[in-house]
């Protein structure tokens, strides 16, 4: 719309080339042609098309082995277990940042008083980095000196919970440092939709004697379904990129019982030479973030569309 | 809830009359102090084990405050923690990570506001296209574009080394950092941008145009001044990104301008030596201070900046 404004006011001199008109705007723009065509269209597809070549020190286009790395990777037990924490990382950090957000954001919702404060201090552990948030529960998790430790010195001298030294509840104890984490930002954007909703049926639910619990439940929370599938949407997005906080706190152990997969990849390609399998890890990544997406964006901008 | 509805039935004449400790009140409350204290702890942990000595921390309780209380591991972790054969501690990651930070949040918001603009005002074909392709990338895990961002990185740093004779090198370099960070901030900076640029009132693009203002005129004496919140968003989120970035970091940089994350765990987590658990933790904090900083101090701005970027989303 602008450019044509702008194009009626050139006529009255000598009208430009269509292609050098707006030359500055379009010189500014060759950033973000840039980074959306060579990388994230081309470096992505660069790296699906290795993922089927024997690369292993370096990229060896020439070496096409179809499906070879891909049947590799999955009878590797390393990536089986990456899949597996993921899993079950994905499954409960959902369930829980989703549900723990939920509650959270209802009980401040309720005008309360220290609102600000209480919500600085549930949000203030996303401002950490994985790193320190993992090191943070590492220590806390500490099997020797940690809250096992206390727990036994209060009396309950049976009391066990170490999983940082134990390889089958590894992953629930980088869940718990994932949560503590997340869940302050969940409450925020559920805290937000829940503003957003229209106070007429807060006094129809009260008029009709609904009790508020019943109200968050069944008629504020079908109400921000939009809300909901972005923080589903950001959660699992968030959930395949963990890294940082596995390499933080565990460095994948005890063993490689708290493998992820996008640690996999990283050592695949820049630790152990092993390119080919590496970035069809990757791969394998980005298809599990399109089995998420797609059907999201469908409803998002396909529906509207339709409807 | 039911003396809410109590409350309707009689009534709503004058001033509503609040009770200040229902029973509902005492869960909603205790649930949350409760609550508070859980997120709370870790932080508390953080700080008194980083004040003990280690023969006290070997003793006793994470959670008790220590009987002497010496700065000592601070001191310490700022200065001469190892990680390998380098005992500098960690100041040396805190000004790599400095250096870092400031043209990486410079570079970045310049570039994204300027597409933003284009976006927005000086639309051409295809710009929207680009634009989408930009939001999808952000969902795109960074471990598909990592290594052939490498070899872009070491393709052109050696070319430009080569051309200006210089031993000019993107790969492992601070500059290449830069570069990475700007691409992986453009999706959701962009969005920012384009977003904050439409609700700009488009009679004041046009009334400039017609006084004559070309396109980085109008972005610098119009969109500029005008959008000076959306600027202050901005950067909340990318210093606190670009800080607790860790992945790239150990990708594109070599152990000499490693940032202070990767320092870090460097520290904390290396095998050899006793290991000296109050160091640690002040390592920890420190490293945690400038994110932690930003946040208290923006307070309501950092709420809007993640929620802008996630709500859009």
């Amino acid at each position: 719309m602008s450019s044509t404004d702008a194009g009626q006011l050139d006529t009255a001199m000598k009208r430009p080339p269509r292609l050098l008109k707006n030359l500055a705007a379009k010189f500014a723009a060759v950033p973000m042609v840039l980074i959306a065509l060579v990388i994230f269209v081309g470096c992505t597809i660069w790296t699906i098309y290795h993922s089927f070549t024997r690369s292993r020190l370096l990229p060896a286009p020439e070496k096409w082995v179809g499906l070879e790395n891909y049947e590799r990777l999955w009878s590797e037990s390393r990536w089986l277990i990456s899949i597996e924490n993921l899993a079950i990382y994905g499954f409960f950090s959902l369930i829980l940042s989703l549900s723990i957000g939920f509650i959270l954001a209802a009980l401040l919702d309720r005008k309360i008083r220290f609102e600000n404060t209480i919500r600085t201090i549930i949000l203030y552990p996303f401002a950490l980095s994985f790193v320190v948030t993992g090191l943070a529960w590492q220590w806390i998790l500490n099997p020797q000196l940690g809250l096992q430790n206390v727990v036994r010195n209060w009396g309950w001298e049976t009391f066990t919970f170490d999983p940082l030294n134990n390889a089958e509840i590894v992953i629930y104890g980088i869940l718990i440092a994932g949560i503590w984490q997340g869940s302050g930002f969940v409450m925020v954007l559920l805290l937000a939709g829940m503003r957003g909703i229209d106070e007429d049926i807060w006094k129809a639910s009260r008029v009709e004697g609904i009790p508020a619990w019943k109200t968050y439940i069944f008629i504020v929370m079908p109400m921000m379904r939009p809300v909901f599938v972005t923080a589903i949407v950001i959660i699992a997005s968030g959930i395949i990129k963990v890294y940082d906080l596995v390499v933080a706190q565990t460095s994948g152990g005890p063993g490689i019982a708290s493998e992820v997969p996008a640690k996999y990849v990283i050592e695949k390609m820049f630790f152990s030479q092993n390119l080919g399998l590496g970035f069809a890890a990757s791969t394998m990544m980005l298809l599990s973030v399109l089995i998420v997406l797609i059907p999201w964006a469908y409803l998002e901008f396909g529906g509207k569309k339709n409807g | 809830m039911g003396d809410t509805s109590t409350e309707m039935m009689t009534g709503p004449r004058g001033p509503k009359k609040r009770r200040v400790m229902s029973s509902n009140n005492i869960i909603i409350y205790g649930t949350l102090a409760l609550v508070c204290l859980y997120y709370l702890l870790p932080l508390y942990v953080m700080i008194v084990t980083s004040l003990k000595g280690m023969p006290e921390i070997r003793l006793g309780n994470i959670f008790s405050p220590p009987v002497e209380v010496t700065f000592e591991p601070w001191v310490k972790a700022w200065s001469e923690a190892c990680t390998g054969i380098n005992c500098e501690g960690l100041s040396r990651g805190f000004s790599n990570s400095v250096k870092i930070l400031i043209p990486s949040v410079f570079v970045s918001i310049a570039v994204a506001s300027v597409s933003g603009y284009a976006l927005v005002n000086w639309r051409f074909k295809g710009s929207e296209t680009f634009f989408t392709i930009l939001i999808f990338g952000a969902f795109i895990p960074y471990q598909v574009m990592i290594y052939p961002i490498v070899i872009i990185l070491r393709e052109t740093g050696g070319f430009i080394g080569d051309v200006t004779g210089t031993d000019f090198r993107l790969m492992g370099s601070i500059w290449g950092l830069v570069i990475v960070h700007t691409i992986f901030g453009m999706p959701i900076l962009t969005l920012l941008f384009r977003n904050y640029f439409t609700s700009v009132p488009d009679e004041l693009f046009k009334a400039a145009r017609v006084d004559g203002a070309g396109f980085w005129g109008i972005y610098f004496k119009i969109m500029l001044p005008m959008s000076l919140p959306i600027f202050v968003v901005a950067m909340i989120l990318q210093v606190t990104g670009i800080w607790n970035d860790f992945l790239f970091g150990v990708i594109y940089t070599k152990p000499e301008t490693y940032p202070m994350t990767v320092q870090l765990n460097n520290i904390v987590n290396s095998v050899q030596g006793v290991k000296e658990y109050n160091v640690n933790m002040a390592a920890t904090l420190l490293t945690g201070l400038v994110p932690l900083t930003i946040y208290f101090v923006s307070g309501r701005l950092f709420v809007r900046g993640i929620a802008a970027g996630a709500v859009k989303g």
